[in-house]
Formats: structure tokens, sequence, C-alpha cells
């Protein structure tokens, strides 16, 4: 009956252990199902491709929102004119991109009415969006997205990334999705060579990287936006442009 | 029927005899060990004269460097190297296999083997373990009908292309191909191509690292470049960590005498030849 | 005849991948801080990474609490910056509370109850802390994630941590080296065997490479210092 080296008997007939809790019968005690919040993105656009040359930014984004795999929009654009100092560009769920643009618009418009001509600048706009985006994935509900502030503060160019999670960095050459593994090492390597490129370098640079981000990314496209912020000649959002297109390999790789 | 006097000639390929067992102690929360992978970047190019094959030279494991100069280039036949990546063993021993087969295929047809040869051999052995050998290859070899260069997934699945990348550092090399890659390039061209896509991957992948190694295989000839450059220098120690002799402490001595042991020294007998 | 079981290996797993939402992030990185009677050097690798990829090559993971104190963190990197500017506003609040700043000792507990306050929801943190005790003595105070704190004279922490701390034990404590005469341990002998230990680091840890940032705190305030990595 009793075994010394095993479990210890039950107290009753289906009862418990010693030590054990007691399981009512007919009753299932399970934990409530927790509330479910956004897991996953729905509608999505892709990379954003961000660079700082000698005298400003550049930063493009394409026109794609994929629905799954689907190219279901291609009129969206998420390159941002926040105020005179900042652009903006979002990767990731389109919708989130769209919420998160309506209220930074609305606080542009609360610091206009306030009228005494102070600019939002842009590493105030990335360190509260770090805020933002920790506070919403602290609450398990976050944005998903990837967003790239760029602009001149002080004279100095300036980009920086948050994610979903709230992680932050700033550098000389960010981007986000599949650009971050396709072309940021085109990117790097180019900055490793040439320090501190022109305004017309850099915009080659990222006219490059989208063609060949259009070539190996299936969620790209090839209508785009450029936007470019430049200590003297200001900032403009240009576009849609088209990307450049060379598919002659195909007939050089035929079996 | 197998006796001591006659023992069953083992069925050559995998065992498989410890898969049930394997799979119930894993479930019963047995840990397995991992195989080494080489998180890795390699690429193939087709140029003017031949192809040209690229490698890194690290090996992970998890998130520690497993080996510092693992070589992923393997050769196949005198005219065919294939790169390697996935998991380390199955790649090295992959390619072995297939080299010895196609050996005896040179010896058999008195030909030299043809690269869509060794691409057939290798899908088809990749194809019938569904995956289960994780070696994605890179194929370059030159042979009567021109250069070809194959991509070879563990699947058994492959492609044929003029310019291609594998490993987790697939992505950084590909960019450098998409964006400069040209049809007919020349052979110093072409080795700057393969090193600058290979040094992409190198310092933009965490899976690559250490050096670059190529091969450059022309018409009747080979030129296995093995550490083509060392694309990361080591730092210089500053301090000594050679130890002193007799830095350890000693706990305790025990001296065991040894008994005279006889031995007996037996000479080997001649084989009967009669 | 029976069905063999399929053996399962997570690495050939057919299943699909589930899309879960998951609030950390290994973002790498590695500490280490050694001190000595009149002086505390802390140091930090300047990569932050994510899985296979390296978001930036120059991310000072050093911040300074003080003119004395140094924290090092490594981990999550979202939690990093959301536990430092708590830090900052605390250490102000400290000041315009009492009018002096806060001790290496205070700041030392303080980060304990900061990191024990989230005990379930944890700050994925390896934090390092440096500065001087009461005795005025340099001291290393190394924490968990969840806020047990440990006072040392040196400590290896972050990705690298596992790597090199038997290596501190060897080289500082003389772990196994009962015979060799103990020296007493001086700025320049800690700022070799630092500089020393992140080579090795960045020779076989993945998330560990580009730049070394080094802080040493001395009786004459704070001096920075810095010194190149491999890059891959």
């Amino acid at each position: 009956m009793f075994d010394p080296m095993g479990a210890p008997p039950a107290l009753w007939h289906n009862g418990p252990t010693p030590g054990g809790f007691y399981n009512f019968p007919a009753i299932q005690t399970r934990p409530s199902e927790p509330i479910t919040h956004s897991k996953s993105p729905v509608t999505t656009a892709t990379s954003v491709i961000a660079l700082a040359y000698d005298k400003g930014v550049v930063i493009a984004g394409d026109l794609l929102a994929s629905y799954g795999s689907l190219a279901r929009y291609k009129n969206c654009p998420r390159i941002l004119k926040v105020n005179e100092n900042i652009l903006l560009g979002a990767s990731g769920d389109y919708a989130d991109f769209q919420y998160i643009k309506s209220f930074i618009e609305q606080k542009i418009i609360d610091e206009e009415c306030i009228g005494d001509n102070i600019k939002l600048k842009p590493k105030s706009l990335y360190c509260w969006l770090t805020r933002v985006m920790y506070q919403r994935r602290s609450k398990f509900d976050p944005f998903w997205n990837n967003i790239i502030v760029a602009g001149i503060q002080d004279g100095e160019p300036f980009l920086g990334q948050v994610d979903k999670l709230g992680t932050a960095y700033t550098d000389r050459a960010i981007c986000t999705g599949y650009a971050a593994h396709i072309v940021l090492p085109i990117i790097r390597d180019f900055l490793d060579k040439n320090p501190n490129p022109t305004q017309a370098e850099a915009k080659a640079l990222v006219l490059k990287c989208m063609e060949v981000l259009y070539y190996r990314d299936a969620r790209s496209f090839s209508k785009f936006q450029i936007g470019i912020m430049d200590k003297e000649a200001g900032s403009s959002i240009e576009g849609p442009l088209t990307c450049e297109e060379n598919w002659e390999i195909a007939l050089v790789a035929k079996n | 029927m197998a006796s001591i006097l006659c023992p069953d000639v083992p069925s050559p390929g995998f065992g498989f005899e410890n898969c049930r067992r394997n799979a119930l102690l894993e479930n019963k929360g047995l840990a397995f060990p991992k195989a080494q992978k080489t998180g890795t970047t390699i690429v193939g190019i087709t140029f003017k004269d031949g192809v040209i094959l690229g490698a890194d030279t690290r090996a992970t494991e998890d998130t520690t460097v497993a080996d510092k100069n693992s070589e992923k280039i393997h050769y196949l036949a005198p005219n065919m190297y294939c790169c390697g990546a996935g998991t380390a063993a199955d790649t090295e021993m992959t390619t072995q296999m297939i080299s010895s087969q196609l050996e005896l295929h040179k010896l058999n047809t008195n030909r030299i083997a043809r690269v869509c040869t060794a691409n057939m051999m290798l899908k088809q052995y990749l194809f019938r373990y569904q995956g289960y050998i994780g070696a994605a290859l890179i194929l370059g070899g030159v042979d009567t009908e021109g250069s070809h260069l194959y991509m070879i997934y563990p699947h058994g699945s492959s492609d044929k292309l003029p310019y291609v990348t594998m490993g987790s550092g697939s992505l950084a090399a590909i960019a450098v191909f998409e964006s400069r890659w040209r049809k007919d390039m020349d052979e110093e061209e072409g080795k700057q191509l393969v090193r600058d896509a290979i040094a992409a991957g190198i310092f933009n992948d965490l899976g690559s690292g250490s050096n670059v190694d190529l091969c450059i295989i022309k018409k009747g000839e080979v030129d296995y470049r093995r550490t083509y450059e060392e694309a990361n220098k080591k730092g210089i120690k500053q301090g000594n960590y050679k130890y002193p002799k007799g830095a350890t402490n000693i706990l305790s001595t025990k001296v065991v005498e040894v008994e005279d042991v006889m031995v007996t020294r037996i000479e080997p007998e001649r084989m009967d030849t009669a | 005849m029976s069905m063999i079981e399929r053996p399962y290996y997570s690495d050939y797993s057919s299943a699909p991948i589930q899309h879960q939402f998951s609030p950390y992030a290994d973002n790498g990185g590695s500490v280490v801080a050694i001190a000595g009677d009149d002086f505390a050097v802390i140091a930090a690798d300047t990569r932050l990474s994510a899985g296979f990829s390296i978001y930036t090559r120059e991310q000072n993971k050093l911040f300074p609490l003080s003119d004395g104190t140094i924290l090092g963190c490594a981990g999550c990197w979202c939690d990093t910056l959301t536990l430092t500017r708590i830090l900052k506003s605390r250490m102000q609040m400290y000041q315009h509370e009492h009018n002096k700043t806060m001790s290496t000792t205070a700041c030392a507990q303080m980060l304990s109850t900061l990191l024990y306050y989230k005990r379930f929801f944890p700050y994925y943190i390896s934090n390092v802390m440096v500065g001087f005790d009461t005795e005025g003595k340099g001291c290393v105070y190394s924490y968990d994630p969840i806020g047990h704190c440990e006072k040392t004279n040196y400590k290896a922490g972050g990705s690298a941590g596992a790597l090199l701390q038997p290596l501190l034990d060897n080289q500082i404590a003389h772990t196994n080296l009962d015979k060799v005469p103990k020296e007493p341990l001086t700025l320049e002998k800690a700022l070799a065997l630092l500089k020393d230990v992140f080579i090795s680091a960045a020779e076989r840890d993945i998330y560990t490479g580009d730049k070394v940032l080094i802080n040493i705190i001395t009786k004459d305030g704070i001096k920075e210092e810095a010194f190149d990595l491999r890059k891959d």
C-alpha cells in the first residue's frame, strides 16, 4: 500500500494528496481569457531609408500599403513633413501610422495656437515618440511601426529611429524593415568611403537603394517619395518618383 | 541470416534506429545538443572567363563564435567547387560524398564531370532527406558547356543564375550584386565585386565574420585563395597572460608505488600467403 | 505495422511561426567594471544590435548619474532608456530635496529598489554601477534584472559576461593562482586588463564589438577614453 519511494497516497478516494490542493468535482478553475490586443500588423508599409549628408538629411519610402501579400493600396504616402524642422517616415502598420500622424499634427496645431513662435525640434519629437511607443509596448498593445525622425537641430543633421518596443537610437544612416538588411550595408560602405557626401551624392545613393530594394523586397513598389531637408534650401517632399528598372538579367539567367 | 561468423553488412547511409528513443527522451525533457551552424555569407558570380566563389570564415554556435577561420568553399572536382551554408557537418559531409561520387563518375565515363551532373546529384540527395540535411549550397564550375553557377536549397530545389548569395548574410551580399554586377566582367573587377559582397556580409551580418576566401575557377585552371583578405585584424593585447610555473597550488600529493609488471612482447606473425 | 514517430527538431519545425508580441528584445552589449583603492573604471562596447543585425555602431551604454557614480547597462535597450531616465529624474529630485548629490551607496540601493518595483514585469537589463563607497574606496555594484544587488571589486555583465567573469576572477582575484604573489591593483593594470578582455570578447561574442567606451573615476572626477574593436 504505502510506497516509501513514491508520491504519498491521496487522503481519500479522488481526494488531494497531503500538501496538495483539492480539486472540487465538476468545477473547472481556469484563468479567464486574457484581454487581446492587436498582436500583428494588418495593412503594412515596407522599409524607410534615411541618410544624413553634410548639410541635411534625405529620407525615402515607397507608396505601397500591402494587405498581407496583396499589393492593396498603391498611393499611401508615409513621408511626412511635421514642421520646418522635422521630416518623419514610418514603416509597419499603416493604420497605426495614420493614428500617430493625427496626434503629431494636433501637437503641431496646439503649438501654433500658443503663438510664441517656438517650433518643435527633431530631438524633442524623437524623445517624445520613444515614450509613446514604450508606453504602448508596456500595455502589451504596441503601435506596430518603425518610425524615423529626420531633421536639422542646432545646425546639425539629425536622424533617429524608434521601433514598436520603444528601442531608439540615432545614427548617420538608418533603415527600417528589409532595407536594414538589404541596403543599409551599401549605405554604410558608402559613408565609410565618403564620410561627408553632398546632397546630390546622398540623393543618388538613396535612388539606387530604392531600386535595389524594389528588386529584392517582395513588399516594395516602384513608386516612392523622397523627403529632403537642407540647412540652406529648406525642406521638401518630392514625388511620386519612379524607380529605375532593369530586368535584362532575365535574359542572362536562362538555363 | 546474421551470425558471429557471418555478420550482416551494415546498410549504407544514415542509421535511424534511435529516432523513436530520441523522440521519447525529448518528450521527457532531455535537451539534445545543438548542431554547429554556419550563419554565413557565401556568394558566387559568373564573369568573362568562368566563375568566382566567395565565403566568409565564421562558424557560430548560437551567439558565440565556434570557429574563427572555418573553410566554407569545398572541393568537389578539379573543375568544380561548392560553398556551403547551414549546418556545418551537413555541408561538409554532403560535399565530400558527392565529390567521391563525381570522381567515380569521372573514372567510369572517362570524361570531366559536368556541373549540371553535380547539381543533379546534390539536389536529388538533399531532396531525399526532405530538408533534414541542412545544407544550403552554391555550386560553381567550368566544363565543356561553359561556366555554370547554381544555388541549391536544403529541401532540394535549385536555381541557375549569373550571381547568387546564400546564408544569413545573403541579403547584404545580394544588394552589392544587384547594384554592381554586369555581364562579362573581367577577373579583377569580379574579384573586387565578390570581395565587397562578402565584406558587406562580414561587417553587417553578425552571423558572418573574420576573413574573405575566394575561389576563381576558369577553364582548366583553379585559383583557390584561402584568406584572400583578412577583413578584421585581432586587437593587440597589452598584458601578459602566461602563467608562471607552479602557479597553481597543489592541495595534496600521494605517491603510489607501481609493482613490477611482466611485459611479454608478441612478435607479429607474417600473414599466411601460401 | 506501427508508424515511426517523426522526431521533433526545433530547427526544422514546419509549424507556422506564431507572430506573438514580445515586449522584450535582446540588444546585446557587454559591460565590465573594475574598482581599486583609489579608482573605479567601467567600460561598455558601443554596438547596439538585434538578432543578426547591427542597429548602430556608436551607442554609448554608460550613464553618469553624478560626478562620482556611473551606471553601465546591457540587455533590452528600450528598458535601459526608460530606467536611466527615471534614475536621472530621481537624482535631480534628491538634489533639490536635500541640496546634495546622492552618494554611490545610496544610488546603488535606489537602483535595487527601482528594479524590484518591477518584479513581475522586469527591466531586462544587466546593470553594473561604479563609484566610491563610504570609506572612499572604489567599488562595483552588480545587479540581476529584478534587483538583487551585490557589492564587489570587479564584474563583467551583458552578452559576454559569462565569457569574461572567469577571466577576471583569475586575473584580479587570483583564483587558482595561489602561488603567484598578489599585488595591489593599479589603474594602469586595470585599464590594460579591461581593454584585453574586450578584445577577447569581440573575438568570440557576436554581440560585442565596434568600440569600447571607458569611464574612469578618480578623486579628480570622470575621465573618458575610447578604444576600437573589430567590426565584424
